[in-house]
C-alpha cells in the first residue's frame, strides 16, 4: 500500500497517507473489538451465571449494548482525586492505552497485510505489551489510594514474573519455525505440496509435536496472566480492593483501561493464532486465499483471523466466569515453581527433538496422528453434547421485566 | 526536509526533553515516568534507524524490567505518599559539571575524528544502504552471536554489499573468524553466575536444626 501511494502521490506525501489510513484501520480495530467483546463479555457472563444478559437495548440481543457503554463513559464526569498525583493520574491510562494499541504495528491480518512488516514482529509485540504494565502501576501509584496502591504492586510482580515463561513459551514454536517474523508462522510459499501447505490443520504447529501442543497451553495460561485476566485478576479483585487499580477513575479515562485490557486480549490472542493455530487459515482449504484470488482472498483472511482472535477472546471470556480467583501466593507458586519449569522443560525438549527429526524424519508423521486425536476428542464432545438429555427449564427463565399480575396470571 | 528527518529530530527532542525532565522534577515516581519516555524515545529512535531488534530489546530490558523493578522498589521503601527529593546547590554544581564533561567528551569525538560522515559519502555516490528488508534482518547478528558468521560481515542476507567507506583501511575493526561466539558464552555464563547468587541471597533463612 504505501509504495502504490507513493506512486500517486509523491515520495512525501505518499507514505504518510498510507501511515495515516493505517492508524485509523487499527484504532477503529482496536476500539470496534473492545466494544464487541464488552458485549460478548457481558452476554457470556450472563449465560455462564443462568442469567439473559443485556436484552433491551438494540433488538433482541442488545447488539448496542457496547455502544450504549461507550455514549455513558464519554458524558460522565472526569473526578480526579484531591489526593491524587495530577500528572500521573492523568496520563496513567495514555500509557496503559499506548502500550497495548502500538502491539498491533506488528501483527499481520493476512500474508504482509501489517502496518509495519518486521523481521522480529513476535520479539516487538512481547516487548511493546509488557510496557502496558507500567501504566498500570503510575494509576496505582499515582491515585493517592491504597486500594489503587495495593492493585498496582500485585500488578508489578504478577505481570513481570508472567512475562519470564510467556517468552520462553514463544521461544518453542520459533524454534521449529526458526524465524521470528509473524508472517513467517502462516504463510504458504510457492511451490509446497498441498499436503504440507499450512493452510491445512494437521500442519499448524499445534499439533507439530507434543512440546509445541503443550508450549500453547503455557503461553495461552502466561497470556491470560498478563493481561490481568481472572483467575489472574488480583490486581483488580472487588471483593478485596474494590476495583484494584482503577478505584478512583472514572468516565473516559477508565474507559481507555479497559479498552487497554481488550486490546492486549486481541494481541495476545493474535499471536497465540498465528504462532500455533495457523494464522489466518481456515484449516480446511489446501491453499492460501491470498494465492488464489489476491487481494480479495486476503480480505477474507483478515476475517477469518479477526474471527479466530475473537474466539480465542471468547475462551479468555469463558475462562473468566467459570474459575474462581487464585490467591497472591498461589499466583506466584503457579509461575515460579510450575510454569517457569516446565517451559524450561519444553524448550529443552523441542531443542532434542529438531535434532531427533533431522536423524529420524519419520517423527513428523506424529503431526498427524496429534491432529487427528484432536479431531477425534472435539467430534466425541459434540456428539456427546447432542445425544445427551439435557434437563432445561421447560418455558425458559422468565423474563424479569414481566409485572407479577401477569406472572401469577400465567401460572 | 524529508518525512523521515522530521520523525527523527520530534522524537529525539522530545527524548531529550524528557532526560532533562527526569533530572530537573523532584518527585520521584514523576521522575521515573519522564525516564519511561526518555527510554521509549530512545527505542523510537531506533526504530527509526532501522534498527528494530535493538529497539525491541531497549523496551523489553528498559521499560519492561528495570524501570518496572525501579518503581516497584520505591513503592515498596517509600515512608509516605508521594516521596519528594531535595537537591542542594552543591549537588547540582557537581552534577552539572560532570555532566558538561561528559557532553563535552560525546561532542568532541563527534566533531573531531567522525568515523562515517553521511553527508561527504552522498556527495561521493557511495552505496551504503542496504535495502530496508536486508537491514532489518537479525539473522547476520544471530549468526555472528553463534559463531556461524563473521563478526563484521561483508555482506548482508540478501547479498548487498556493507561498505563502511568512511573508516580508513589501516583502522577497520578486524574480522573475527569466530564471530561474537566467546564474548555470548561469557555473558551467558556470567548471567547466569549472577542469577545463581541473585536466588542465594533471596533465599529464605532458616535457622539451623529447625523444624522444617
Amino acid at each position: 500500500m504505501t509504495e502504490s501511494l507513493s506512486n500517486l502521490l509523491g515520495p512525501e506525501i505518499g507514505p504518510l497517507t498510507a501511515a495515516v489510513i493505517k492508524a485509523i484501520l487499527l484504532v477503529s480495530l482496536v476500539a470496534g473489538s473492545a466494544v464487541f467483546c464488552i458485549w460478548l463479555e457481558r452476554k457470556v457472563s450472563g449465560r455462564i451465571q443462568d442469567r439473559l444478559g443485556p436484552t433491551r437495548v438494540g433488538g433482541k440481543f442488545g447488539w448496542l449494548q457496547g455502544i450504549a457503554d461507550g455514549i455513558k463513559l464519554l458524558v460522565k464526569e472526569d473526578v480526579i482525586p484531591a489526593a491524587a498525583d495530577q500528572m500521573l493520574f492523568r496520563i496513567a491510562p495514555y500509557i496503559a492505552f499506548s502500550g497495548a494499541f502500538l502491539a498491533f504495528l506488528a501483527l499481520p491480518f493476512a500474508d504482509g497485510w501489517a502496518a509495519v512488516s518486521m523481521n522480529v514482529a513476535v520479539f516487538f509485540m512481547l516487548a511493546v505489551l509488557s510496557t502496558e504494565v507500567f501504566g498500570v502501576i503510575l494509576a496505582g501509584y499515582g491515585s493517592g489510594s491504597k486500594w489503587s496502591l495495593f492493585g498496582g504492586m500485585r500488578e508489578a510482580a504478577q505481570v513481570v514474573s508472567y512475562e519470564v515463561p510467556r517468552a520462553l513459551s514463544v521461544l518453542i514454536p520459533v524454534i521449529v519455525a526458526g524465524t521470528l517474523n509473524l508472517s513467517d508462522f502462516a504463510r504458504v510459499p510457492e511451490g509446497t505440496p498441498w499436503y504440507e501447505s499450512r493452510s491445512l490443520f494437521w500442519n499448524w504447529y499445534l499439533f507439530h509435536d507434543p512440546w509445541t501442543f503443550c508450549a500453547f497451553l503455557t503461553f495461552f495460561t502466561c497470556g491470560t496472566a498478563s493481561c490481568k485476566r481472572a483467575p489472574f485478576d488480583l490486581a483488580e479483585a472487588e471483593s478485596e480492593l474494590v476495583a484494584g487499580f482503577h478505584t478512583e477513575y472514572s468516565g473516559l479515562r477508565w474507559s481507555f483501561f479497559f479498552m487497554a485490557e481488550y486490546g492486549s486480549m486481541f494481541a495476545i490472542s493474535g499471536i497465540a493464532t498465528l504462532l500455533f493455530l495457523g494464522g489466518w487459515h481456515v484449516g480446511i482449504f489446501p491453499n492460501d486465499f491470498g494465492n488464489w484470488l489476491g487481494a480479495a482472498g486476503n480480505v477474507i483472511n483478515v476475517i477469518v483471523f479477526i474471527f479466530k482472535c475473537w474466539l480465542l477472546v471468547f475462551v479468555m471470556i469463558w475462562v473468566r466466569w467459570t474459575l474462581p480467583r487464585l490467591r497472591i501466593d498461589q499466583v506466584m507458586m503457579m509461575c515460579i515453581k510450575y510454569l517457569l519449569p516446565i517451559t524450561c522443560v519444553l524448550l529443552l525438549l523441542i531443542s532434542l527433538w529438531q535434532m531427533a527429526v533431522s536423524v529420524w524424519p519419520a517423527l513428523l508423521y506424529v503431526k498427524y496422528l496429534m491432529a487427528g486425536a484432536c479431531v477425534a476428542f472435539v467430534l466425541a464432545v459434540i456428539v456427546k453434547l447432542i445425544t445427551t438429555r439435557h434437563t432445561l427449564p421447560v418455558a425458559g427463565s422468565a423474563p424479569v421485566w414481566r409485572s407479577p399480575q401477569s406472572m401469577v396470571r400465567s401460572s | 526536509m524529508s518525512l523521515h528527518a522530521f520523525l527523527f529530530y520530534v522524537v529525539a527532542g522530545l527524548t531529550g526533553l524528557s532526560a532533562i525532565a527526569v533530572v530537573v522534577t523532584q518527585n520521584i515516581v514523576r521522575s521515573a515516568a519522564f525516564l519511561l519516555f526518555a527510554l521509549a524515545g530512545t527505542a523510537g529512535v531506533f526504530f527509526l534507524l532501522g534498527a528494530d531488534f535493538v529497539g525491541a530489546t531497549q523496551l523489553l530490558v528498559y521499560v519492561g524490567g528495570v524501570l518496572v523493578l525501579v518503581v516497584f522498589g520505591v513503592m515498596l521503601t517509600a515512608q509516605e505518599p508521594f516521596v519528594s527529593m531535595k537537591t542542594g546547590a552543591a549537588e547540582w554544581v557537581v552534577a552539572a559539571v560532570v555532566g558538561l564533561l561528559l557532553y563535552a567528551a560525546i561532542a568532541v569525538s563527534v566533531l573531531i575524528d567522525p568515523v562515517v560522515k553521511p553527508v561527504e559519502l552522498q556527495k561521493a555516490g557511495a552505496q551504503t544502504a542496504p535495502t530496508p528488508e536486508a537491514s532489518r534482518s537479525t539473522e547476520v547478528l544471530g549468526e555472528a552471536f553463534l559463531g556461524l558468521q563473521e563478526a563484521t560481515p561483508k555482506q548482508y542476507k540478501d547479498g548487498s554489499p556493507i561498505k563502511v567507506t568512511g573508516i580508513p583501511p589501516e583502522r577497520a575493526p578486524k574480522r573475527t573468524p569466530m564471530g561474537y561466539l566467546l564474548p555470548f558464552e561469557i555473558v551467558s555464563v556470567h548471567l547466569l553466575v549472577v542469577l545463581i547468587g541473585a536466588a542465594y541471597l533471596a533465599r529464605a533463612k532458616r535457622r539451623r536444626g529447625a523444624s522444617t
